[in-house]
């Protein structure tokens, strides 16, 4: 019914176009928390995988010990699992603010092992079933293609996310603080404002941010407690191509990443799992400070 | 009747010699280098003092001992009765301090407005956004710039504009005229005779003694992280030679 496109049936170059689309969204909220958390704390935050896990896993346990289903748990699970970061924050990260920022890599780094040994260890490294919502199981035949409807909602979310932490950053009070923070915090502070209660804010949200990609992916990926090591090494390509700290940057380089990689399966299936690699090496060959960066 | 040098204030509300800013013995460090070496000082309301001195005096750490900048300080600083040695910059603002730092500090990822609203505001009573821009009619014109596509004058305008909208009574100026145009250090030295009339308490860091001599009360001379000299408004002619001794090139 459809004539083939390059050569390739349209079922199979959008399906992978769609599946493209997807996990373009998760890098896209994922290296927005990574943005958010890079602009305000300097540090590249390692332990995002480990974080998004645990999102997975609060949404799985609300689910399993409390009888709190996944609606419930996409509202629930960011706000224990950011309230669990600002305390990291505040307890940790804080206290390595005046050293090189290297230290705070090597932290996150290490309560990544540590939150991803822990699960493992209770949890076994298999993954557990969460099951698709019941409003949104079963999909609609778009005559190219079939389209599940959780995965065209987690596409619709993860927009809407992003777009909500731009315009939380652009048109309002706390993001210009947001944005001057990033830029000069010390003058912020000078000025009065909470510096370092704002950076626990921010840490806390960029954390959110990631449980909220947890949870969403939950019913398309299983729970299981290396879910976030296998995805957050394309973030962070992801953030590097984009340029470190920029909201819109991560935003629109995630989504593009997606469906490069998507792309790429349909027409160099084994070049898939390197493309996003080999463009982040051209990237920081020409333009080092990334796509968005501001070159300094 | 010839009052003692620090007595000697000017100013309407000078008068009442309540101190707004007073500091003793004040040492401060970067690294391993001793920046300010036992500052003693006092400024009162309503005046207005300046720091005079050579560039590396200790002028500009001064002032970033006042608002907490300098992490590593010893001795006293009391502002409006509040010791602030050890207190984050963000609770001494809300004491009612303003700051304008010598490189201004316009955030570039801010527009003109978003620079001016910024700062939150610290005391009640600080000017309108009205008031404001009659006093800085260039800023209104240009009020959604990029904050750092302004000129140099502009952007010193709003580094200022925007501590008065605060609500602070205690200004810190560091070098507000650096680098301008005459015709806008003219401009700025109106608008601190304006400020000084409304009771503004102001420190200004200067380099140029002809802009700051007619405005202020006092000065303060530094040189080598000492206050090495004190001349009131009306000795300036009898001490003419310290300013030739601490000031000249």
């Amino acid at each position: 019914m459809f004539a083939d496109i390059f050569g390739f049936p349209p079922q199979v170059l959008f399906g992978q176009l769609l599946l493209g689309l997807i996990n373009g969204a998760f890098y896209a909220v994922l290296s927005l928390g990574l943005a958010v958390i890079f602009g305000l704390l300097n540090i590249v935050n390692f332990a995002h995988g480990a974080l998004y896990m645990l999102g997975a896993f609060v949404a799985y346990f609300l689910l399993t010990y409390g009888g709190i289903g996944y609606w419930g748990a996409l509202i629930l699970a960011p706000i224990i699992v950011g309230a669990f970061g600002a305390l990291i924050e505040r307890f940790l990260l804080r206290r390595l603010s005046g050293v090189d920022h290297l230290y705070g890599l090597l932290l996150t780094f290490g309560l990544a092992l540590i939150l991803e040994g822990t699960f493992v260890k209770f949890f076994g490294a298999s993954g557990k079933p969460y099951p698709t919502p019941a409003g949104l199981q079963g999909g609609v035949n778009l005559g190219f293609m079939f389209l599940p409807w959780y995965r065209g909602w987690v596409v619709v979310a993860s927009l809407v996310v992003c777009l909500a932490t731009w315009l939380l950053f652009e048109r309002t009070k706390i993001g210009a603080y947001l944005r001057a923070g990033t830029e000069n915090p010390k003058l912020l502070q000078a000025f009065g404002v909470n510096v370092p209660f704002l950076t626990t804010l921010a840490y806390g949200f960029g954390v959110g941010l990631a449980a909220f990609a947890g949870v969403l992916a939950a019913p398309i990926t299983q729970v299981g407690p290396l879910m976030g090591s296998n995805l957050i090494i394309i973030v962070f390509a992801v953030v590097v191509i984009g340029g470190m700290g920029s909201i819109v940057g991560a935003v629109v380089t995630g989504l593009a990443m997606g469906v490069i990689e998507g792309l790429t399966k349909v027409f160099w299936p084994e070049a898939s799992a390197t493309v996003i690699f080999f463009v982040m090496a051209i990237v920081l060959v020409l333009r080092p400070a990334g796509l968005f960066g501001k070159t300094a | 009747m010839t009052l003692p040098a620090d007595q000697a204030v000017g100013g309407q509300h000078a008068s009442e010699h309540i101190e707004a800013i007073r500091v003793d013995d004040l040492h401060a460090f970067y690294g391993e280098s001793h920046a300010l070496h036992g500052i003693d000082m006092t400024v009162y309301e309503g005046e207005l003092v300046t720091l005079l001195g050579r560039n590396g005096a200790g002028r500009t750490t001064t002032l970033r001992s006042l608002v907490g900048l300098i992490p590593r300080c010893t001795g006293s600083i009391v502002i409006n009765g509040q010791q602030v040695v050890g207190v984050p910059p963000h609770a001494i603002a809300h004491l009612g301090v303003g700051y304008c730092p010598e490189e201004r500090g316009i955030f570039a990822s801010l527009n003109v407005e978003e620079n001016l609203m910024l700062p939150p505001r610290v005391a009640p009573g600080g000017m309108s956004v009205d008031e404001i821009y009659a006093m800085f009619p260039n800023l209104k014109e240009r009020r959604k710039s990029q904050g750092t596509r302004l000129s140099g004058g502009e952007q010193q305008m709003l580094a200022m504009a925007r501590i008065l909208r605060t609500g602070a009574s205690i200004l810190l100026l560091d070098e507000i005229t650096e680098g301008l145009a005459p015709v806008i250090v003219e401009k700025l030295a109106e608008v601190l005779t304006e400020l000084k009339s409304r009771g503004y308490t102001i420190v200004l860091v200067e380099q140029n003694f002809r802009f700051a001599a007619p405005l202020a009360d006092r000065h303060l001379i530094m040189d080598h992280g000492h206050i090495v000299a004190t001349v009131a408004k009306h000795e300036l002619d009898e001490k003419q030679a310290i300013f030739d001794e601490y000031l000249s090139v």
